[in-house]
């Protein structure tokens, strides 16, 4: 736990729907909590973990939602506009670019662009120096990344451009950013799965990818919303029998419902067996949250959890 | 809604939605369906479950349907009268294809397939598998005599990028973009260094010569397939809005997936499209909702002991929360959409991943609203 929240840049990835936006905000409270300034950014401009604390809005703005917690949603046109004054230094000129449309041709005609300055932003959040202007530093970046597939390629995105444009400015951050993703003392990444045949597949796919196209491992694998183990197999048996001469329709339903999440549990623990035997390590697990919204309140929980866990 | 009627005078089902939440499944099971009914379907998957794509002898291999071997449904009980087909889309690969129809000749094709910046981007690109998935949509429909195809789209964030990614290569190709690149005496020619101005030179300082010179050549070699990709994106657009295609959309219960779903409609609906209804999936119904879980705990003590009963109970409780949450997101959505074009599936138990299981959903799926609630009252918790 501690050597991942040491390090300072974490990914947070998994399937789509597996709960990555809620173990990115629960890991940001954990690591706020130990004293690092923290920040976990979104990247699909959905403002959704400000909203979730109650927050300022953070579409491409910096906003603290805890006390040493600060999120922020980043968006491909903020993020090129920003790396252009900073490239450019001369804000005049820089506003010139962005301004033209021959510039906003080049940004929209080039595949991966988008992708590109996002993860531009993300590494620049992660420099010990801030590069924007009154920007502080951040112990801890921590990214809501895409779902698996777009999740690596942005992660990618970096070696790509370094790749296609071989020499000149892009080619020479693409090259940097890249560096820093590769290196295992500075960057981490996570994958977040439910405890189901799929996710875990996806999570098993993602393991090897990132091993093959950046050499990097899992640093660890979470499952999120397991089912609490309330009734073992003889228990079970117990509840099997009184459905069968239960008397009332109330009594039918709760046996029933209590046999369901015996069956659906039992199958979570496979999936997790399975995971664990593949992956060689016990994953960090997570409580299924019996709420119909998560609020700051079940965030701390899951934090207090995964803080454990980790 | 019965998405048997739904379908009965479809040739083109694409089933749309959020990540996570059984598109892949939903969408196997109403091929099968429909194909047990008599039909030639083929079903589009983009990433299907190991196990589910074994099961139905898939392999990731071939970008073309294959043939399910039909002695696999008589093992599950299930009567198959029609062909179910299957693929898994191979993004590359299409797009590869889609460069082959429509280069003028083999040097052009060759020239594009084996230029630096396609093969580094083409697969690498958020969007291109959106874009595939519709152009295959697109052959499918036009080379093969499929009764009905079935796509399942790919689970990006945004579930509404698949509908305009045509358009958007097209707006791309035609936009002044690619133009500033092709015109005799536009940027290619400017880089080779005649360029001036402040523009440029801030643009080739910020960007790199190379980096430049490499796009213009590879926008170059495209500039011969502009026309065939318009003329595509056209047809794509004609069959996203033929009176024979529909659009059903996949959901779970919860908060979030929901609003995506009420959000794809609002699209559908602004865009002309097409809407069949909505698969609401992984239901969890409340068959007692005013209980109290205490009540029942009492009931039980004497049978299953203190301890047990009340676990029993605590379970229930949780179980009446997630059935409420569900009934209100439902509640939610249907009173959004005009009509309420809703089809439930129960929760299951066990996640579906062979035929018997697509075959459990499909009975859900093809049922009316009358039979759906009877089967719910045998089956679900």
């Amino acid at each position: 736990m501690t050597d991942l929240l040491d390090k300072r840049l974490v990914f947070v990835t998994g399937k789509g729907g597996v709960g990555k936006s809620t173990v990115a905000a629960a890991l940001g409270m954990v690591a706020a909590r130990q004293g690092r300034r923290t920040i976990v950014a979104e990247v699909a401009y959905q403002d959704r973990i400000a909203r979730a604390f109650h927050g300022e809005d953070s579409h491409f703005r910096e906003v603290e939602i805890a006390d040493g917690l600060w999120t922020i949603s980043i968006d491909p046109r903020h993020a090129l506009e920003e790396y252009l004054r900073l490239q450019v230094r001369v804000r005049a000129l820089a506003d010139v670019l962005s301004g033209s449309r021959m510039f906003q041709y080049f940004a929209v005609a080039t595949p991966g662009m988008s992708e590109l300055v996002t993860m531009g932003k993300i590494w620049e959040l992660a420099q010990l120096q801030r590069r924007t202007k009154g920007g502080a530093r951040y112990d801890l970046v921590i990214v809501d990344a895409p779902a698996t597939g777009h999740g690596l390629a942005i992660m990618r995105t970096p070696l790509t451009f370094a790749n296609v444009a071989r020499v000149g400015p892009i080619a020479q951050q693409g090259r940097t950013i890249h560096r820093t993703i590769v290196d295992e003392r500075h960057t981490g990444v996570i994958a977040v799965a439910l405890p189901e045949e799929m996710p875990v597949n996806e999570t098993l796919t993602l393991r090897d990818e990132l091993r093959r196209e950046l050499g990097l491992a899992l640093d660890r694998v979470v499952v999120n919303a397991l089912y609490p183990e309330r009734f073992g197999p003889r228990q079970a048996g117990t509840l099997s029998r009184a459905l069968e001469t239960a008397g009332t329709p109330l009594q039918r339903a709760a046996l029933r419902a209590a046999l369901s999440e015996h069956r659906r549990a039992r199958g979570q623990r496979e999936q997790v067996a399975r995971l664990e035997e593949a992956t060689g390590r016990e994953p960090a697990r997570l409580p299924y949250v019996f709420e119909p919204e998560l609020g700051v309140k079940q965030f701390e929980e899951l934090s207090r959890e995964l803080e454990v866990a980790l | 809604m019965n998405v048997a009627d739904e379908l009965r005078d479809k040739r083109v089902c694409i089933c749309g939605g959020s990540g996570g939440v059984g598109k892949t499944t939903v969408s196997a099971a109403i091929a099968m369906g429909m194909a047990a009914e008599g039909l030639k379907v083929a079903v589009v998957t983009i990433d299907p479950a190991r196990r589910l794509a074994n099961s139905l002898g898939l392999e990731e291999l071939g970008n073309e349907p294959r043939l399910v071997d039909p002695k696999l449904f008589g093992k599950a009980g299930v009567e198959m009268k029609g062909e179910l087909w299957a693929m898994m889309l191979d993004a590359k690969r299409t797009f590869d294809e889609v460069i082959g129809r429509l280069a003028p000749d083999e040097d052009t094709r060759d020239e594009i397939l084996s230029n630096r910046i396609y093969k580094e981007l083409s697969s690498a690109v958020a969007g291109s598998q959106e874009y595939t998935a519709m152009s295959k949509l697109y052959d499918l429909d036009r080379d093969h005599d499929f009764d009905l195809l079935v796509l399942d789209t790919p689970p990006s964030r945004n579930a509404l990028d698949f509908l305009d990614a045509p358009d958007r290569l097209t707006q791309f190709l035609e936009g002044r973009a690619l133009q500033v690149f092709l015109r005799p005496t536009g940027f290619a020619t400017r880089i080779v260094g005649r360029g001036t101005g402040v523009v440029f030179g801030v643009l080739k300082r910020v960007t790199g010569v190379d980096l430049l010179q490499d796009l213009s050549v590879f926008f170059r070699s495209l500039g011969g397939l502009i026309d065939g990709f318009k003329e595509r994106a056209k047809q794509v657009n004609a069959l996203l809005a033929d009176p024979e295609t529909t659009f059903l959309l996949v959901t779970s219960p919860e908060r979030e997936p929901i609003d995506e779903a009420i959000y794809f409609w609002r699209k559908l609906k602004a865009a002309r499209m097409p809407f069949g209804g909505v698969i609401v999936n992984r239901v969890h119904h409340d068959e007692a909702p005013d209980a109290d879980p205490d009540e029942v705990a009492a009931e039980l003590e004497d049978e299953l002991g203190a301890k047990l009963a009340r676990r029993v109970a605590e379970n229930f409780r949780d179980y009446q929360m997630l059935a409420r949450r569900d009934a209100a997101n439902i509640e939610r959505l249907a009173q959004k959409l005009d009509e309420r074009r809703l089809a439930l599936v129960p929760h299951l138990d066990d996640d579906v991943h062979d035929i018997a299981g697509l075959s459990r959903i499909h009975r859900f799926l093809f049922a009316s609203e009358r039979e759906r609630a009877r089967m719910l009252a045998d089956t679900v918790a």
